[in-house]
């Protein structure tokens, strides 16, 4: 079933009785070419490339829960190519791209809006750093400009520019950067790779890893065996747990980051603004509500919601950017586990055994990376080459000490990021 | 979220700062090998529960392991680290 403009406006006139299931709810199979674990955003987009890419589609993915109900539905959509070290920034271009073209791909909204992602500067060594940034930006073939006070004003004049801890000096514009509905991108993929036959089995979780001479050969679920040529790890948030299965220790800590939701208002906010300074970002959703979060809690964690100290310094770095704020009401708060890796970047790679891969360590940047994840692990497991935007993501770049990505300049050990 | 102190009793979570797995305290040989190292710098069991990682006490100055549950946030047990590596 495809959608368009006259679908919608027919079902309106006719009480939407018209609209069916988009994705099958098959019994496992006793044998696939390829098993995903996890069906959030990363392992259903694995999925769908799979299919549509390689024609693979002799794929089951298995998801303990509901598809699309971790981090995939609960982060701050934001979507950006704005990364500045190699590695990173030809893998996010690429991400960028395929969402350019993710709703004419998927016949699905994922209501992709490019309303602009603007980090701000406070310093004169900042802006510098922004300069420089901006240009690798450019190098990359991706889009950015570097704003003056009145560029920054002309955007956002309801910032306090003159807060005396931190002026603002100016902002680093990514035009091409913006907001997407993220349950919508989850559904999307799940519909596209049951269309094209994939398995999508849900409340299935994995309490094995069967591996025979160094080589995978399947599966242990709640839903009984599954056999397999290939096995694909994405649970991020989870993956030390299911990497613990194959008899691996990976180069993960778990850390819970909180975000909030205002009451909704009327549109006051014309984009993605990020404080960096006071690890503070913003936008406003389609519905109204301001859509904001902070740092990490900064300790090792699976609760799922934060502690009430990161609460108060996000409000804080809330009141320090936008005074308005302050009338607005919080409606509500969570906390997502992030899979959080000594360098602050991914992971895309094989493992030491044999048919068994892994896509993990997505920091608190994966939300933005579900196509070009999807599309680089895809590309990795039929045909055993790393994807060229992808090729740096090597899960044994900790221990040989080659290829760290330290985007954020700190160093490469945990607690860091 | 309040931590023991051993020398201060309870206090707020804010009067400390976070240092990670407690496996710091176990440094390998200087030869022990890149894989000792690797996993001393870099992988982690990662518990989702029980766990003991190590905190700094600001006010007071002490090393702490922390005996704590990373699914519930309770914590169990506090012991100061000279304890533990003397």
């Amino acid at each position: 079933m495809g959608y368009s403009g006259f679908k919608v406006i027919k079902e309106g006139l006719f009480g939407q009785k018209g609209w069916k299931p988009v994705w099958r709810d098959p019994e496992p199979k006793a044998e696939y070419d390829v098993v995903i674990i996890g069906g959030g955003g990363h392992g259903l987009s694995t999925a769908y490339y799979l299919a549509k890419e390689h024609g693979i589609t002799n794929v089951a993915v298995l998801e303990k829960g509901y598809l699309g109900g971790g981090n995939v539905g609960r982060n701050t959509t934001i979507v950006r190519a704005n990364y500045m070290l190699p590695g990173n920034s030809e893998f996010y271009s690429h991400s960028l791209k395929l969402w350019e073209g993710m709703e004419q791909d998927l016949n699905y909204n994922t209501m992709m809006s490019q309303r602009g992602v603007m980090m701000l500067c406070h310093s004169d060594g900042q802006r510098d750093y922004f300069a420089r940034r901006g240009n690798a930006m450019i190098n990359q073939g991706d889009d950015a400009e570097l704003l003056d006070v009145a560029g920054v004003r002309r955007e956002a004049p309801f910032l306090d520019f003159d807060n005396i801890r931190f002026p603002i000096y100016g902002g680093l514009m990514h035009r091409r950067g913006g907001t997407a509905r993220h349950d919508a991108v989850a559904w999307g993929y799940a519909r596209g790779a049951d269309q094209r036959g994939v398995d999508l089995i849900q409340n299935c979780e994995v309490t094995g890893i069967d591996i025979a001479g160094g080589k995978v050969t399947g599966v242990q679920t709640t839903r009984g065996a599954i056999r397999a040529k290939k096995v694909a790890i994405v649970t991020a948030g989870r993956s030390g747990q299911v990497a613990a299965m194959a008899g691996m220790r990976l180069p993960i800590e778990s850390h819970v980051l909180q975000a909030f939701v205002s009451e909704g208002l009327k549109p006051i906010m014309p984009g993605v603004i990020s404080f960096g300074m006071g690890h503070f970002y913003i936008s406003q959703s389609d519905k109204g509500g301001l859509v904001f979060g902070g740092d990490l809690d900064f300790y090792s964690s699976y609760a799922a919601r934060g502690n009430l100290p990161m609460k108060e310094h996000v409000m804080e770095a809330a009141m320090t950017l936008m005074p308005m704020i302050g009338k607005a009401k919080v409606l509500r708060s969570w906390g997502g586990i992030m899979d959080m890796t000594p360098d602050g970047s991914p992971i895309i790679d094989k493992t030491d055994t044999e048919g068994l891969f892994i896509d993990c360590g997505w920091c608190y940047g994966g939300f933005k990376a579900v196509p070009g994840s999807g599309f680089s692990f895809a590309h990795l497991m039929a045909t055993g080459n790393h994807h060229a935007p992808a090729a740096r993501y090597r899960l044994d770049r900790f221990r040989t000490g080659r290829g760290l990505m330290d985007e954020e300049g700190t160093g490469s050990q945990h607690n860091l990021h | 979220m309040r931590i023991t102190c051993p020398h201060c009793g309870e206090r707020d979570r804010r009067e400390f700062t976070y240092q990670g797995d407690a496996l710091a305290l176990n440094r390998p040989a200087p030869d022990a090998g890149e894989g000792a190292w690797d996993d001393y710098l870099h992988n982690r069991e990662n518990p989702a529960g029980d766990t003991r990682d190590l905190w700094y006490h600001d006010p007071c100055g002490a090393w702490i392991a922390v005996d704590r549950n990373t699914v519930t946030h309770a914590i169990t047990g506090s012991t100061l680290v000279t304890k533990l590596t003397s």
